[in-house]
């Protein structure tokens, strides 16, 4: 592959500054991509010679894996690293832990931190690409990417859609990622949980607020439901778990009363019976394994684009064509 | 033979005796000895040109973490009062908030021992509210005081025990001292890293709302009004807050309180990019705050200008916003920010901004100086309301470079700073 400037810029930090265009090219460009998956042989040699580092500095299985699979599909050679066992407890600096990496010369990280503004700060301070997979309570771009994309192979567009993302919203990443790829490419926002996990200022990030699952229900073409982290309870934002399923919680009955059929994303794990009944996230509607699948389609495209691949090119990579 | 020297041909600036006229000062073995617009030859004395440059009683700033003892990477005593005479500060006072805290007279006499073995500007020592900072008995406060603090503070963790800070309020007046409070209900703000708004939302950071701030300086005071104590409410940075204050100086309740340099020019946008040296407690927070901290400060409701100076060692703010220590550094840029965005945007005049920065501080803690009177201490800021500069952290005194304030270019900079007489800085 030439090394042409990538169309995305040097990293991939979050949705909030890329443009439509941008946003609209990943999610092109992962179309093409799909397809390399439902292959005997997974596998195209776009990535072949980058190296490419796995920082995880929090637990994650879904979204390391997925990173993994795109990497691996594209002949990436990879390397996993994350907290327990390596130098990253032994009180090392993310900048030293960064440039020791740097200097075994890599030429991306993909990160997740706990910190919110980890990502930039990494990107900042290292000439090697930098993919954030979820800092804080900031970002988690590819989930975001991943969610429109289902969004849109399910609704066929996503301008004048009307989404609405339910549960904890202060603390999740995934809500700020989605809240800001979905208003740049035209979409209506909402968000719908209890006051105590909403940030102070939601209205300021272009959302309407529904205090009621009811109303977010009459109102939306899409739910994307949350994770309620058991320790929100511990922390006393919500009373009792039962008590949000019974309020927040999305059930098929509940959904009864909608006025057209939703589309039910969920980002994962899932919290079965808590803010996702059964028989709605294993219903018709729900689309969450199809988030997965495409998640590593979507993964593939960014990196395929920062790496310096262009939209018109990727029909060809993906036969195996170095351009 | 006497130690003389004059400052010739400056524009004296005292409002203590509302004096704004070019004047000549005579300073002798440490005292002001003459004020006098035809001074007459003193063929043994020194003699400085201050002719354009504006002179003043040395400015106060009593708020300044110097990090000795425990903090030593960050800045020392020396550095510390090194730096305030760069900026022109004649006195300091020194948050006891160190590892260990300045809790007894023990700790108090090694701030005032290692003050005067610098040797720049006069260092005060303040010590703490509470046996360890842990807001949970009285320190021994009469004992400090008769070592030389001259207030008392549990600065960085508030007493959040209202008993105890009524005790500290009548237990202070014994001594006549100020209870100088950080207010902030932690209840409401322990966990967050910068203002609670807009840009918190954001930024995925969890927030400090301004009412964890007005909460605590309500109930200061109210306490204050209970037992006749003062009550020095530090770096105010809320709308709320300030119009709390103002009321309750209105009704006479004894309480004296702080604006500092970054809250009277920065927002909370100063944080976009995670910037860690726009991390402070209390946070930047929105214009309308910045807007009444500025009201505040010129209808005298925040009677004094206060730095907060709070230095970081490079490594522990070249972190993730979340993992940074607050503080920023603000001795040498003081001056210089209120010359050129506070006093030259018309906010105050000259004089206010003296009154601010040396009379009043002086007077809320009964320190020496804040005046050029005859036969107070010969204590003098001289500084050029016109030269143009860019803050330059490299060229620091201080140990730390944590400013936000990097590249600014200023109109305002001290020339010279006489403590005791003696020139302890000059440019």
């Amino acid at each position: 592959m030439t090394n042409t400037v990538s169309p995305l810029g040097k990293d991939l930090i979050g949705l909030e500054k890329l443009t439509a265009d941008q946003i609209l090219q990943i999610l092109d460009t992962a179309e093409p991509f799909k397809e390399i998956s439902e292959r005997r042989i997974k596998k195209v040699p776009v990535l072949r010679g980058k190296t490419i580092v796995n920082l995880f500095f929090e637990a994650s299985t879904r979204t390391r894996v997925s990173f993994e699979f795109a990497e691996k599909r594209l002949s990436a050679d990879t390397v996993n690293i994350s907290t327990s066992g390596s130098s990253l407890v032994k009180g090392e600096t993310l900048v030293d832990t960064a440039r020791n990496l740097e200097a075994m010369r890599i030429d991306m990280v993909v990160m997740r931190h706990g910190a919110s503004g980890a990502a930039r700060f990494l990107a900042e301070r290292i000439p090697s690409t930098v993919i954030n997979a979820g800092d804080g309570w900031h970002e988690h771009p590819t989930q975001g990417l991943l969610d429109l994309l289902t969004i849109r192979d399910h609704m066929g567009h996503l301008e004048g859609l009307k989404v609405c993302i339910v549960g904890d919203i202060l603390h999740s990443r995934v809500a700020r990622s989605n809240i800001y790829g979905l208003r740049t490419l035209g979409a209506e926002v909402a968000v719908c949980g209890p006051r105590t996990l909403l940030p102070s200022m939601v209205e300021e990030l272009g959302c309407q607020f529904f205090s009621r699952i009811e109303d977010a229900i009459q109102w939306a073409d899409v739910l994307n439901v949350l994770r309620l982290q058991l320790e929100r309870m511990q922390s006393g934002y919500v009373p009792s778990l039962r008590e949000y399923n019974r309020i927040w919680g999305v059930s098929s009955k509940k959904l009864e009363a909608a006025p057209r059929d939703l589309l039910i994303l969920h980002p994962g794990p899932m919290n079965r019976g808590v803010e996702i009944d059964s028989d709605v996230a294993d219903g018709s509607h729900s689309v969450i394994l199809n988030q997965v699948t495409n998640g590593v389609a979507v993964r593939m495209a960014v990196l395929y684009l920062l790496a310096g691949g262009q939209l018109e090119k990727a029909e060809a990579a993906k036969r195996g064509v170095e351009s | 033979m006497s130690d003389k020297l004059i400052l010739k041909g400056g524009r004296v600036i005292d409002p203590s005796q509302n004096i704004d006229d070019t004047r000549d000062v005579l300073l002798v073995d440490g005292r002001v000895a003459e004020l006098s617009s035809s001074l007459a030859t003193h063929e043994d004395a020194q003699l400085v040109d201050c002719s354009g440059l504006v002179v003043t009683p040395g400015l106060i700033d009593v708020h300044v973490h110097l990090r000795e003892p425990g903090g030593e990477h960050k800045e020392t005593i020396a550095t510390g009062a090194a730096a305030a005479a760069a900026g022109g500060f004649t006195s300091i006072c020194a948050m006891p908030n160190t590892d260990p805290p300045i809790e007894d007279p023990a700790g108090v006499g090694f701030v005032v021992a290692e003050g005067k073995k610098a040797g720049k500007a006069r260092v005060y020592p303040i010590g703490c509210i509470s046996v360890g900072r842990e807001g949970k008995r009285l320190a021994l406060v009469g004992e400090m005081v008769e070592a030389g603090a001259v207030a008392i503070t549990d600065d960085g963790s508030p007493v959040m025990d209202s008993g105890l800070m009524r005790l500290a309020l009548e237990y202070a007046q014994s001594f006549g001292i100020p209870v100088a409070d950080h207010p902030e209900d932690l209840t409401l703000s322990a966990k967050g890293h910068m203002n609670d708004g807009v840009m918190s939302s954001r930024l995925g950071l969890a927030g400090k709302p301004n009412a964890s701030e007005d909460i605590h300086i309500v109930r200061d005071l109210m306490l204050a009004e209970l037992t006749g104590g003062h009550i020095h409410l530090q770096h105010c940075s809320t709308r709320l807050g300030v119009e709390m204050i103002r009321q309750a100086k209105a009704r006479g309740v004894r309480v004296t309180a702080e604006a500092s340099p970054h809250h009277l020019v920065l927002t909370e946008e100063a944080v976009e990019g995670y910037r860690t040296e726009a991390k402070m407690n209390p946070p930047l927070r929105t214009q309308e705050d910045v807007d009444a901290v500025r009201a505040g400060l010129a209808d005298g409701t925040l009677d004094t200008i206060a730095t907060d100076h709070a230095p970081h060692h490079y490594d522990e703010k070249e972190a993730a916003f979340a993992d940074a220590p607050n503080g920023i550094v603000g001795l040498e840029t003081a001056l210089g920010i209120i010359l050129t965005h506070v006093v030259k945007e018309g906010l105050i005049d000259l004089a206010t901004m003296v009154d601010r920065m040396s009379c009043q501080p002086a007077r809320a803690f009964n320190l020496p100086g804040g005046t050029l009177a005859e036969g107070s201490p010969a204590d003098v800021t001289v500084f050029d309301a016109e030269k143009s500069w860019t803050v330059d952290p490299s060229r620091f005194l201080s140990k730390s470079r944590n400013t936000p304030f990097t590249g600014w270019s200023l109109t305002g900079q001290p020339c010279l700073t006489i403590v005791d007489g003696r020139v302890v800085w000059s440019v």
